[in-house]
């Protein structure tokens, strides 16, 4: 059994499971973070941007002056963002037989993989996850092909030219490997290949595993897997959460016997509570509108927004906010918060209950009805008509490189009454406002992860036990920033296995069985035969049948006829050769018994001494031994074949024959 | 007893013996027993039996009566312990009676026995028959002292503890002597049931149960905790070996019942000069483990006269778990001025550090017992504030995750995982530090005091309950950090610290979080109650949102924020710090003051809260000379007229207090006026002046409506006021002639009387207030709403006459269904 690590994200996981006989490649992340080290694409001319300076060397060489342009003392390429991929080469993609999805989340460079790579598989999702992870990838394409960018910077991708890039792009990792973003039709026939699943439901792979989704609790149709056969069960764990948030609860009691557990997406702000941050969210969304300013929320269409909304709905009345608009702004927010509130299924309890009231299960519902909560394909049509400030502004990307946001950043970054709140955590925020420095705008980073936390790991490995954990080295040390935090890493006994990028790691257990069924017919032929209380044995004799990977036991074919010469033998009725065995003995020797027995017979002489492994029977007149060992007896006896047997038989009777 | 009462009497005692008879409830039956209790007090129970027979008959009938409700059973083996309490009524009930009730032959051999309520009974009943030496015979006559032994291990809890104490008061009865003097007979004198008892005693004792051990623990600690004579020497020097060998055992058993009796012999005066006790409780300091040896030391620091070695040892003991702490994370020995510990302890509490539940109660506990010790003034000296300071910081650098461990050492780590986040620890650790104000300490240490401060007012992460400790100890701290003599700002610290406070303190006035505003807004009336004449403090405040951000809290949906928004806005008005009153749902609107705004609350407000904190204000205004209560008698007027129709009695109250606050400034009796007072109080005004004035404002109006108002508190405030306004203001008016309008008052206080909603027949004059305030009875009226309002349910006839009536009901039913 063995794993193929494709991506080093640890919360945007891409790993391949050998297991027996089936490839399974587990979530297939998109890492975004290279689109940092781009420009951002503005959907209105900027002046500021289109100004930069161009980068030269230092020695005033000025050839890349083109692709690279410098603000505030970062380099950024000036071309249509890329992103860095799961690694290709490790493993051959074509052999991938079917990929799991956990959640929207990590599986947005699907596209590349069941499009470039001869991938022929089945990918299997639940319907929450395909259809909100769609509306993720409409939104990216979207964002980025709406705003056509002539150039394509691939000078400074030369190893050579690399190596003389400021920081971070000189460190930037495999750079020939990024990709531009993949078009609509890839995300279509890429989702076309997923077949819908839901949680609990049994999916047999090729006889040889079973595939289960199981509710992660952490966004809606989230899953973790469990990959088992009749005696091996691995757990894939990827972005759980145990808080109360809007998706059905994680199971965990269904994750217990693993062997191997696969620990991916945890939180990745551990020192900070979602629950506090969310107070922080809105003591400053309000401190900013109480003054006069804009509030700025950079966010994904999908996930925390929800539970946002939700607590704004409660708050907005006494924080005095009544009459502020809020404004959400996405390609997709109108299918995103109608979504929402038809997959009640995936929802948690209360909000499942609501249905059946009926009620929409999230009061967003009611904010977009008293017009508390407006929403808008993009800054262009109804919005400019109907924009008021001062205002909040849900919209993308968070990582300020794309998307409407780019607009906002530009129109209200000069001034210091507006604010821009941080709350989705797979950017660093200090990277993000790069290209928007100098600014003057309030920046608030209150990152709401609500994915496991360290604490809760140690807690859900106590409780499920499994055999061996896996997990992405950060999960192994305490972050860098916080090195003495040793509570901030995984702790279990044994300890876990970590991964990294392009590692394949030999999963630490042998299969040792395997189940095969006998037929009811040759079963009822058995005879079995107590040899101990409670155990029986019996003889077999049969054909072993496998066909995929189900193992049977039939009852060896009845002895052809004589062959009639005329019919010409086919090569499926050979026939295998039924030799005649001889019987099989159990039991063990009673010594005392047997030099009684011996002496019966006339045998007389008799020594019998200890060795460290049974007995030696020695016959002194007949110069013969008998060493009776627990799973051996040996007479020797110098070619006296006549007393060898002699012996052999009076040893036999003492063991049990069938 | 009254000749209702003895008339009742045997009808009750029949019932209560008929088993067929429904029992009143257990609180009549304990009124009952209370009100025997008083008879008995009073008078003679012998002449209580010779008057009511009727009782000896219900004492007799009981043990016989089967199927009889184990409550009366249990009610009868208490009178008539009561009633045996006197040596004469002793004697006469002693015989069949007495051993019929307590002996074997009654309940305690039955079936009755299973019931807690008997068994309590059964103890009580001689617990209150034990009090002359005759009692002791009887009880040895019983073999009643093996029982009780027995029933220290009762599955009833009160049970087993009632059998504790009785064998303590039968000790203390047995061996009772001269309240000082020499230590009495030496131990093989003492009385057979002493004996007995110390038997017991040493048995369980030596036992190797801890259960037992603890029954005796706890005998000995009700004992010497109770009886301070002369006797209880010996016992201890008998019993002490004994201890001290439980001391030896390792884990001590029973080491929380063995604190409490050490603690206990060392606070009686009768053994605390017992030089081998100290001795002990060192050696007990030693052995007993850090959770329980914490509680030994604090003890130990509170008292008087603690030898000073011994209380350098507590001292270190009680410090370790904060020693560890600091360690952990510097790696260094411990700071100058920090009590040296024994190494093996220290061992030990870095051990139950390391686990999470042990390391999160003893710091807890260690950081309580040290905020508890901290004011005492026999508190260990020289107090280490520096160290401990540094070891508070310390701790909660742990809870936020700042604190770096020692490297290599693996207590520091587990304490970054235990204690990451823990608000329990948090808030034991912010209580301390709010108590440690006092001391001050090096400049340093203050400055990291408010950074520590500041980090927890900062965090997001912070829960409201670890907030408010975090605004309590910030304003301690502010309070004792030393302004200069020119008043305009504090020293740094303190200085940059309310610099970078206001920002916090604006965002945590927009938490989504109720409590987090209320505690928020609590801290804002605190710091501006006393920063508001610095300069500095007001320039920077008034700069800030804050002021207005209390304005509009003035709308929380909250009740409770209301209320504080309500108290704060007060506190800054009083103080010239208010905000500009211009919401943002009206910028630039005309502007509206803050007693029409805060009137509104007392008109509107649905919730009691926020109109309770508007009366507080109006009355601090007032007591203050406050400008905005200036012109005080249209501000009383007004304020009264809110008040008069509030359905919340609190709010009537205080109403009725502010008319009070303003009779004595009219009467030239001011309070002590604000220091930044707008206005001077008014020039003493001749009584009959006061008198018109308090009619201007309705200030009669509204006390005599109150006279007569359903909630009793009111009632009486106003029968105070009324009683003050007739005795100050108009002591020398003669009474005038009742005219149409002393007719109509009358009318109206008639109406009143009878609970009607009436209108005040218009403003009232002066003569006719004086004429009614004459006509009342208010000493009288005083005096009836002085008495409890179940005064009549209360005396004994009523109380008979409803057991009675419960019992009859019974009857009735039957001859219905019949």
């Amino acid at each position: 059994m063995k794993l193929y690590c494709l991506s080093g994200h640890p919360t945007l996981p891409c790993n391949v499971l050998k297991f027996k006989s089936t490839t399974i490649m587990l979530d297939c992340g998109l890492d975004m973070t290279s689109t940092l080290n781009f420009l951002p694409l503005p959907l209105v001319q900027s002046p500021r941007l289109s100004n930069l300076p161009g980068w030269s060397l230092k020695d005033g060489n000025v050839f890349l002056d083109k692709e690279l342009k410098e603000c505030s003392g970062h380099v950024f390429v000036d071309s249509v963002p890329e992103f860095c991929l799961p690694e290709t080469e490790l493993i051959d993609l074509s052999t991938v037989d079917v990929i799991l999805i956990s959640n929207y989340h990590c599986m947005m460079a699907l596209p590349y993989i069941t499009e470039h790579t001869g991938f022929t598989g089945t990918v299997y999702a639940t319907e929450p996850t395909v259809q909100i992870g769609r509306l993720l990838m409409e939104e990216l394409v979207n964002f980025i092909e709406r705003v056509p960018k002539a150039q394509s910077a691939s000078v400074w991708k030369n190893k050579d030219v690399q190596r003389l890039l400021p920081s971070p792009l000189k460190d930037a990792v495999e750079v020939s490997t990024w990709r531009r973003c993949y078009s609509l039709q890839e995300v279509n026939s890429a989702l076309s290949k997923i077949q819908l699943v839901g949680y609990s439901q049994k999916i047999e792979l090729f006889g040889a595993v079973q595939v289960t989704p199981l509710s992660s609790g952490y966004a809606l149709g989230s899953s973790n897997w469990i990959i088992q056969s009749h005696y091996e069960k691995v757990s894939y764990v990827s972005g759980s959460s145990l808080l109360t948030t809007h998706p059905q609860p994680m199971d965990q009691a269904s994750l217990k016997n693993s062997d191997v557990l696969v620990l991916t997406g945890l939180t990745q702000i551990p020192t900070a509570n979602p629950d506090g941050m969310v107070g922080e969210f809105f003591s400053s969304l309000a401190l900013t509108v109480r003054n006069g300013g804009n509030v700025l929320v950079p966010c994904y269409p999908s996930g925390v927004i929800y539970d946002l909304l939700e607590c704004l709905y409660q708050y907005i009345d006494s924080a005095g906010l009544s009459s502020i608009p809020f404004y959400f702004i996405s390609p997709v927010a109108n299918s995103s918060l109608e979504f929402s509130q038809i997959f009640a299924e995936w929802l948690c309890h209360n909000k499942q209950a609501k249905v059946y009231l009926p009620e929409p299960p999230f009061p967003h519902a009611e904010l977009i009805q008293t017009n508390k909560l407006k929403h808008y394909p993009s800054i262009h049509g109804d919005f400019s008509n109907d924009f008021r400030q001062p205002c909040v502004v849900f919209t993308g990307h968070p990582s300020l490189r794309f998307g409407d946001v780019v607009h906002f950043m530009e129109l209200w970054g000069k001034s210091s009454l507006n604010t821009v709140i941080f709350t989705e955590p797979d950017f660093s925020y200090l990277e993000a406002l790069a290209p928007y420095q100098p600014l003057a705008m309030k920046c608030i980073y209150c990152p709401i992860d609500t994915r496991l936390n360290f604490i809760q790991v140690s807690k859900l490995l106590k409780e499920v036990q499994p055999l061996h954990v896996v997990c992405p080295e950060q999960y192994t040390q305490p972050p860098p920033a916080q090195a003495h935090r040793m509570d901030l890493m995984i702790d279990c006994q044994p300890p876990p296995m970590s991964y990294r990028r392009a590692e394949v790691l030999a999963l630490p257990f042998k299969r040792r069985y395997e189940k095969i069924e006998i037929m009811p017919e040759l079963a009822d032929s058995l005879v079995p035969m107590e040899i101990k209380p409670g155990i029986s044995l019996a003889t077999v004799s049969a054909v072993l049948h496998t066909k995929d990977n189900k193992h049977v036991l039939q009852p060896p074919p009845r002895p052809a006829p004589p062959a009639g010469g005329k019919k010409r033998k086919r090569v499926n009725d050979d026939i295998p050769d039924c030799k005649v065995l001889k019987p099989l003995l159990s039991g063990s020797i009673p010594v005392e018994q047997f030099v009684q027995t011996l002496e019966k017979h006339g045998f007389s002489d008799i020594k019998v001494e200890d060795t460290s492994k049974g007995h030696i029977v020695l016959l002194q007149e007949a110069e013969t031994l008998i060493q009776i060992e627990e799973d051996s007896t040996h007479i020797i006896c110098d070619n006296d074949e006549m007393l060898r047997v002699r012996l052999r038989d009076l040893v036999l009777k003492f063991l049990q024959k069938f | 007893m009254d000749p209702e009462c003895s008339r009742l009497l045997p009808a009750l005692c029949a019932a209560l013996a008929d088993p067929g008879q429904p029992v009143a409830d257990d609180t009549c039956l304990e009124k009952l027993l209370d009100w025997f209790k008083s008879v008995t007090e009073a008078g003679s129970s012998l002449q209580l039996l010779r008057d009511s027979p009727c009782l000896v008959e219900l004492l007799l009938q009981v043990p016989q009566a089967p199927g009889l409700s184990p409550r009366v059973l249990a009610f009868a083996l208490r009178l008539a312990g009561l009633l045996a309490a006197q040596e004469a009524c002793f004697q006469f009930l002693q015989g069949e009676l007495l051993s019929g009730l307590f002996g074997e032959a009654g309940p305690l051999g039955g079936a009755a026995w299973m019931a807690p309520t008997v068994r309590s009974g059964w103890i009580q009943g001689l617990r209150s028959l034990a009090q002359h030496p005759r009692a002791l015979p009887f009880l040895a006559e019983l073999g009643a002292l093996d029982t009780v032994v027995a029933l220290q291990g009762d599955s009833s809890l009160f049970v087993a503890s009632a059998a504790g104490q009785l064998l303590a008061h039968i000790l203390g009865l047995a061996l009772g002597g001269p309240a000082e003097g020499p230590p009495g007979p030496p131990a093989c004198d003492w009385p057979a049931s002493a004996q007995a008892v110390v038997g017991h005693l040493e048995e369980a004792l030596s036992a190797a149960t801890a259960p037992r051990a603890t029954q005796a623990l706890h005998v000995l600690t009700t004992t010497f905790g109770h009886c301070h004579r002369p006797w209880t020497q010996g016992l201890w020097a008998r019993l002490s070996p004994l201890v001290a060998r439980l001391l030896e055992k390792d884990p001590v058993p029973a080491a929380h019942p063995l604190v409490d009796l050490l603690l206990s012999v060392a606070r009686s005066p009768a053994l605390s000069s017992d030089r081998g006790w100290w001795e002990m409780a060192a050696r007990a300091l030693g052995s007993l483990r850090p959770a329980h040896a914490g509680p030994l030391a604090l003890g130990l620091l509170t008292l008087q006269d603690c030898p000073q070695a011994l209380s350098a040892q507590a001292f270190a003991v009680l410090l370790q778990p904060l020693a560890c702490v600091l360690k952990a994370a510097a790696q260094a020995p411990a700071p100058p001025g920090w009590p040296a510990g024994p190494e093996g302890d220290a061992a030990a509490v870095a051990t139950l550090l390391s686990s999470r539940s042990a390391c999160v109660g003893l710091l807890c506990q260690t950081l309580a017992h040290l905020e508890l010790l901290q004011p005492l003034p026999q508190r260990p000296a020289p107090w280490p504030q520096a160290p401990l300071l540094g070891a508070v910081l310390t701790v909660l650098r742990f809870c936020n995750g700042s604190a770096v461990p020692a490297p290599g050492s693996d207590l520091g780590g587990h304490l970054c995982a235990v204690l990451a986040g823990c608000a329990r620890v948090q808030r034991a650790a912010l209580g301390l530090l709010g108590a440690l104000y006092e001391d001050a300490g090096p400049p340093e240490l203050v400055t990291q005091v408010f950074a520590v401060l500041l980090d927890y007012l900062r965090s997001p992460d912070s829960s409201p309950t670890v907030l408010k400790k975090a605004f309590q100890a910030a304003l301690q701290w502010l309070l004792s950090a030393p302004t200069p003599p020119g008043g305009c700002a504090p020293d740094p610290p303190a200085q940059p610290f309310l610099g970078e406070l206001l920002p916090v303190l604006q965002r945590r006035l927009c938490s989504p979080c109720w409590e987090v505003r209320d505690s928020s807004l609590e801290f804002l009336t605190q710091l501006a109650g006393h920063w508001a004449g610095q300069a500095g403090f007001r320039h920077a405040l008034l700069a800030s949102e804050v002021p207005e951000l209390a304005w509009q809290l003035l709308q929380d949906p909250e009740s409770y924020v209301r209320a504080s928004a309500v108290t704060a806005v007060g506190q800054l008005a009083s103080r010239g710090l208010h905000a500009t009153p211009a919401g943002p749902e009206c910028p630039g609107g005309p502007q509206k003051g803050v007693l029409p705004e805060l009137l509104g609350v007392l008109a509107a407000d649905p919730e009691g809260f926020p109109r309770r904190a508007a009366m507080q204000v109006f009355a601090r205004w007032l007591r203050d000379g406050h400008a905005e209560a200036a012109d005080a008698e249209r501000f009383v007027a007004r304020v009264l007229q809110a008040a008069g129709r509030d359905l919340d009695w609190e709010v009537r109250a205080q109403g009725l207090e502010l008319g009070r606050a303003f009779l004595e400034r009219a009467l030239g009796r001011p309070g002590p006026p604000c220091p930044d007072a707008a206005a001077a109080p008014e020039p003493a005004a001749p009584a009959a002046q006061a008198l018109r004035a308090a009619c201007r404002v309705g200030l009669p109006e509204f006390a005599l409506r109150a006279l007569f108002d359903c909630d009793r508190p009111v009632a009486r405030a106003a029968c105070a006021l009324l009683l003050l306004l007739r005795d100050q203001a108009a002591p020398g008016l003669s009474l005038p002639e009742a005219g149409p309008a002393v007719a109509a008052l009358e009318a109206a206080l008639q109406r009143w009387r009878a609970g009607e909603q009436a209108q005040p027949p218009g403003p009232l004059e002066p003569e006719a207030v004086l004429a009614v305030l004459r006509s009342l009875d208010l000493e009288g009226l005083r005096g009836a709403l002085a008495e409890s309002s179940d005064h009549v349910e209360r005396n004994p006839q009523s109380l008979l006459q409803d057991m009675l009536a419960t019992a009859g009901l019974r009857g009735d039913n039957e001859a219905d269904c019949y």
